[in-house]
């Protein structure tokens, strides 16, 4: 018994030292090898009286044990301590910066007619979508603006042809025309796009985005359209409370007619909207004409509704403090990553309209 | 329309103040886009401070003065005034005033070689007095706060600028705008004074009109007024004009400008001596010609609406008057016109002649038809005060009765349509103050509409009529209903939606252009499309609509180079057109990238853009949008503006005749062209209408899991093929083997040069074995090998490299 029991202090004694991977497998074999220490132990089990024999085997294995996880501690040890001082020769600066990050833009025009067709879905409204060239008929007289109506002069179209009679649509209503003659009533939808005008100044471009919007069933009253127009302009601008002021205009395709303006002040140049005491117009709308309806095969006396039109850019540089309609279409690498969206940011009605 | 408060007062009586007066216009639809006073040019004199005298260097009675300006701006003026010194407060005018006293015009000038901005002002320069020793002294105690500030109050009367929409006409006359003013509310419409002008004796120049087909004049209504004295117009009429920002020019054009802002009654006058014989409205011929008061010669066409004598033509009706016919101040004796020409005659000639005058605007817009004579009376009435003179009897001949209309108006269509109620009473009041003739029948009104309305026509328009005037403000505000009637966005547009924001996840910055361009950029990308001129483009350079996206994509890539950038990667999805028919376009994305992946980073591999980075962006942008990658067929035809040998097409299936996408590098030829600077430029280009619709959604495809636990195998070749076999037909060759076992083939080498014969290349491919129902053994894997190599060998003409 005391033999092994010297043994055994012996070498935790050894292990106890620092020791090598080497070491470690020295005293393994000195202990558990073929002519190791315990091994020769076990092997002389036999030359004991059976009464010990119990007792010795029992406390043999006890210290073997002992020593194995002994040895298994030191080996682990070890490893660990070798992987740390490896790991401090691997070490780099991280302050070394990263791979080139790659990062597309969404243009402000696309960010913002997504967030228009978010808060419009909301409200059961579907995208329609109409060509950019135009004939006069759904430009114009399908819109209740005959060849010698004086509203035309207000449009400076851009004519493909010498007859004028093939152009570039000068607002969204043709979506109107189109909509209405190729399905049946009741509808709802908004046509968002490009319009053209031949107008170029700091505040006008040639090219233009407008959404049209119409809501034509067999009740629908100016009610309802000041209704809509409120809840998309508060829900657009994501203020809770706005003032709006609807007051009476012009437009051939429209009767009644309307310019709605919103309330806005001025704080640090740049314009706030909600509460303040100036008025900034932003779109235009209106019952739809019965003349309209009726070239367009809808029933004046059955169905009425209205329609409205808005500015795109515009509604995209107020909520956005953009100052220059022009530089939308000028492609200045600057600018496109200043005002331009990440592409993951998708106006949605459940993760919000915008971050 | 612009006039003065004082002016509109005139018309109405009214207690309530101008601001009122103003928020009610705007309310009722008569937009108010400014009340301000009109700019004098008395603005220019302000209140100034010498603050440093330099004796000038070439002149000895000169001085160089800084002065004070005010608003933080000093400015030099030389100046020869003995009492002009250091702290002195005076008078100063910038450059374009003009002095009072010899009106002269003041410009920045050099006085002996040293540059004067504007003047210091004497009192008698400026009619104060007849001081002219020295410049203006100014007292401290009343002025020394004053610096900056105009020396001249302001006496005019602040002026209403009323934006007026098309259909309303009658507003165009201060007397309209009364009119409505006072049915909404705002005091009571003054009745016009029924003073009837003394006529003395028969109109002596014979007027008719001929009756012909298209005659653009219904009725021609004149008198003469003999023995005037034609002069400046007294200060009251003078000071109207100018209030409007226009020029007085004598007191017979002024007063026929005045009845017209007044009344809206659009009136001529022409010299009687210069008239021969008599007047005939009728339609011009083609070809004859006339001098018009804006003093260019005009050629007409047939069927214009023209005002004749027997010597040829003295105006165009209602539109411009002739030079031959003028009055001018040494008249003696005038015609006095007042006409009702068509709306429709009025426009076809104006356009075709491209004239634009107030009295052109009036008649398209619409003139009350029976105005003629109101007008007349005024007008001689005002003339023959200022000048004197005789008035005819009117003559009034006409060929058509311009007849008064009239509607039947349901009151329950008001309600149907504003979705409020007002009582019976109130809406007649309100038709009665515009003017309407009422007579009530159950739920029905009668209406006759008032002559100066063209725009009323039928129900709709009297609703509009009451809901302006009692006010919009009193339209509820409902909840929008949610119910819907078909899905927000249709496939195709929901592709659209998403592709765009696939490509810019992919490092591109969208970008929106003109959907025109410069057919000099646009010719480079055309191919075969037609060229689609824009009759009247903005400008030279946009001159037709495009064709392709990269026309102007190159432009501005071009110019964000110049502008320092060097790798740049810009999209669009938009239009392009391929004829001028309605709808005959496309919607396309194009996206170019330019320069380095990568560039000055210590770490990433710094290399320029190539064909396989357009080619990944587009092919990924499929596979993202839906199409499986195997069945993406790539072709090495694409359009000639690409560079031929770095760039292809590619096909949703191999069999498809129209591919859905271009990638490639751009030409060189066009990158010299259009002198681009950059190591290298490649781009791509979708298709979004060729794309065809996906007919899975995703719950269809995700019910299609499949896998196997089994090993995998990978077994490396090395083909030698014909340096011009596609890489895409050998994969496609050994995925075809055998389907349920080879899952995929990856080329990792391709290898020309040395150990391989000219006109050869290596290509290294990796196979994956697995099979879905057992573990291969070396049995299997060797027969699928030999298979692979002969097969490969057989079909391709490539031998294993050993």
């Amino acid at each position: 018994m005391s033999d092994i029991k010297k043994i055994k202090d012996e070498f935790l004694d050894k292990l106890s030292k620092d020791l090598n991977i080497e070491n470690v497998n020295q005293i393994k074999s000195e202990l558990f090898g073929k002519n190791g220490q315990i091994s020769n132990a076990f092997k002389n089990l036999g030359s004991f009286p059976p009464e010990e024999r119990k007792k010795f085997a029992s406390d043999l294995n006890f210290i073997k044990d002992e020593l194995q996880e002994k040895i298994n501690k030191k080996i682990q040890e070890i490893e660990i301590k070798e992987i740390n001082s490896k790991l401090d020769n691997e070490k780099v600066d991280v302050t070394l910066p990263e791979r080139n990050i790659i990062r597309g833009k969404i243009h402000p025009v696309s960010q913002v007619i997504d967030e228009i067709s978010s808060i419009f879905s909301e409200v059961g409204f579907s995208v329609e979508e109409g060509p950019d060239v135009e004939n006069e008929h759904y430009n114009f007289t399908a819109l209740n603006t005959p060849d010698n109506h004086p509203a035309r002069d207000m449009h400076d179209t851009f004519y493909l042809d010498d007859e004028k009679k093939l152009l570039l649509r000068t607002h969204t209503s043709p979506v109107q025309v189109r909509t209405m003659l190729k399905g049946k009533p009741p509808f709802k939808i908004i046509a968002p796009g490009r319009t053209y005008r031949s107008d170029s100044d700091q505040t006008h471009a040639p090219m233009f985005h407008q959404v049209e919007g119409l809501h034509i069933d067999k009740n629908i009253n100016m009610g309802h359209l000041k209704g809509c127009l409120s809840y998309f302009i508060k829900s657009f601008f994501e203020v809770d409370k706005i003032k709006m002021r609807f007051r009476p205009s012009h437009f051939p395709f429209t009767e009644p007619s309307a310019e709605v303006d919103i309330g806005y002040e001025l704080k640090d140049g740049k314009i706030e909207i909600g509460e303040g005491d100036k008025w900034l117009e932003i779109l235009g709308c209106g019952m739809v004409h019965p003349n309209v309806l009726k070239n367009v095969k809808v029933n004046p006396d059955k169905y009425q509704g209205y329609a409205f039109g808005i500015g795109i850019d515009r509604l995209a540089m107020l909520k956005y403090g953009i100052n220059d309609l022009r530089a939308f279409f000028e492609t200045d690498y600057r600018w496109l990553n200043h005002f331009g969206f990440d592409p993951l940011d998708v106006p949605s009605n459940y993760r919000g309209l915008s971050r | 329309m612009r006039f003065t408060i004082g002016w509109l007062k005139e018309h109405l009586v009214t207690k309530f103040k101008d601001s009122q007066i103003i928020e009610k216009l705007t309310d009722i639809g008569l937009e108010v886009e400014s009340f301000e006073k009109a700019s004098s040019d008395l603005d220019n004199f302000k209140v100034a401070k010498i603050i440093n005298v330099e004796q000038h260097p070439n002149a000895d009675k000169l001085k160089v003065c800084d002065v004070d300006i005010g608003k933080k701006n000093t400015v030099k003026v030389v100046c020869g005034a003995p009492n002009a010194k250091k702290d002195l407060l005076t008078i100063y005018a910038g450059p374009g005033s003009v002095i009072p006293k010899n009106k002269m015009k003041l410009a920045v000038s050099k006085i002996r070689g040293v540059s004067s901005y504007g003047m210091l002002c004497s009192e008698s320069e400026l009619n104060l007095s007849d001081e002219s020793d020295g410049i203006t002294e100014l007292k401290p105690n009343r002025y020394s706060n004053k610096v900056g500030k105009n020396f001249f109050r302001n006496k005019t009367e602040k002026v209403i600028d009323l934006s007026i929409t098309p259909n309303r006409p009658d507003c165009l006359g201060v007397r309209g705008v009364a009119r409505d003013l006072a049915a909404a509310g705002i005091g009571k419409l003054r009745n016009l004074s029924n003073i009837k002008i003394k006529n003395s004796g028969p109109q002596k120049i014979k007027v008719s009109i001929t009756k012909s087909k298209n005659q653009g004049c219904s009725i021609f209504g004149s008198c003469l007024i003999n023995d005037v004295t034609n002069k400046e117009s007294p200060k009251w009429l003078k000071d109207k004009i100018l209030s409007l920002g226009q020029k007085p020019i004598s007191a017979i054009v002024d007063i026929t400008n005045y009845v017209m802002l007044d009344l809206n009654r659009p009136l001529h006058a022409y010299d009687a001596d210069k008239i021969d014989k008599e007047i005939i409205v009728r339609n011009s011929e083609k070809g004859e010609t006339f001098e018009a008061l804006d003093n260019k010669d005009y050629k007409l066409d047939d069927d214009m609406c023209v005002i004749s004598d027997n010597s040829g033509i003295l105006g165009l009706g209602g539109i411009i008057g002739g030079t031959r016919s003028g009055t001018e101040f040494n008249t003696k004796n005038i015609l006095l016109e007042s006409a009702y020409f068509l709306p429709r005659s009025i426009r076809k000639t104006s356009k075709l002649l491209n004239i634009d005058t107030d009295a052109k605007f009036r008649f398209e817009r619409g003139i009350d038809s029976q105005s003629i004579e109101i007008g007349l009376n005024k007008a001689a009435q005002l003339i023959t005060e200022i000048c004197g003179g005789k008035v005819s009897n009117f003559d009034i001949q006409s060929v058509r009765k311009e007849k008064k209309n009239k509607i039947k108006f349901k009151i329950s269509l008001f309600d149907r349509i504003t979705g409020f109620k007002i009582r019976d009473k109130e809406i007649i009041k309100i038709l009665l103050d515009l003017g309407f003739e009422v007579s009530k029948n159950k739920s029905e009104l009668e209406l006759q509409i008032p002559t100066w309305r063209p725009d009323i026509t039928q129900p709709i328009d009297i609703v509009e009529e009451i809901v302006r005037i009692k006010g919009y403000n009193n339209i509820k505000t409902l909840v929008p209903e949610k119910n819907r009637i078909k899905d927000t966005l249709n496939k195709q547009q929901k592709l659209f939606h998403f592709l765009q924001r696939s490509v810019a996840s992919k490092g591109y910055f969208e970008t929106v252009t003109w959907s025109f361009t410069d057919s000099k950029l646009n010719n480079f990308y055309k191919e075969n499309y037609k060229e689609i001129k824009i009759v009247n483009p903005i400008s030279s350079d946009l001159d037709v609509l495009r064709n392709s996206i990269f026309p102007n994509l190159t432009f501005y890539l071009k110019k964000n180079l110049d502008r320092g950038f060097k790798d740049i990667s810009l999209f669009e999805i938009g239009p392009i057109f391929k004829s001028n028919k309605p709808g005959d376009q496309l919607t396309v994305i194009g996206a170019i990238k330019s320069g380095k992946i990568s560039r000055l980073n210590w770490n990433d591999e710094n290399r320029s853009v190539d064909v396989f980075d357009a080619k990944k962006d587009s092919i990924q942008t499929l596979i993202e949008a839906g199409y499986d990658r195997g069945n993406l067929f790539v072709r090495e035809k694409s359009p000639s503006y690409y560079h031929p040998g770095k760039s292809g097409s590619i096909y949703l299936d191999k069999d498809d005749i129209e591919p859905v996408a271009y990638f490639g590098e751009i030409h060189p030829n066009i990158i010299k062209k259009l002198d681009i600077k950059t190591e290298a430029l490649v781009g791509f280009e979708i298709f979004l209408d060729c794309l065809k619709d996906n007919k899975y959604k995703l719950k269809d495809l995700k019910s299609k899991f499949k896998f196997s636990d089994y090993q995998k195998s990978d077994r490396d070749f090395a083909f030698v093929v014909d340096k011009n076999f596609k890489a895409q037909d050998l994969i496609e060759i050994i995925s075809s083997i055998d389907q349920s076992l080879i899952r995929s083939v990856k080329i990792f080498d391709v290898y020309e040069g040395e150990n391989i014969p000219k006109n050869k290349k290596s290509i290294a491919l990796n196979v994956t074995i697995q099979s879905s129902e057992k573990t291969l053994d070396e049995n299997d894997l060797e027969k699928i090998n030999k298979l692979i190599i002969s097969t490969v060998e057989t079909k391709s003409g490539a031998k294993i490299r050993s």
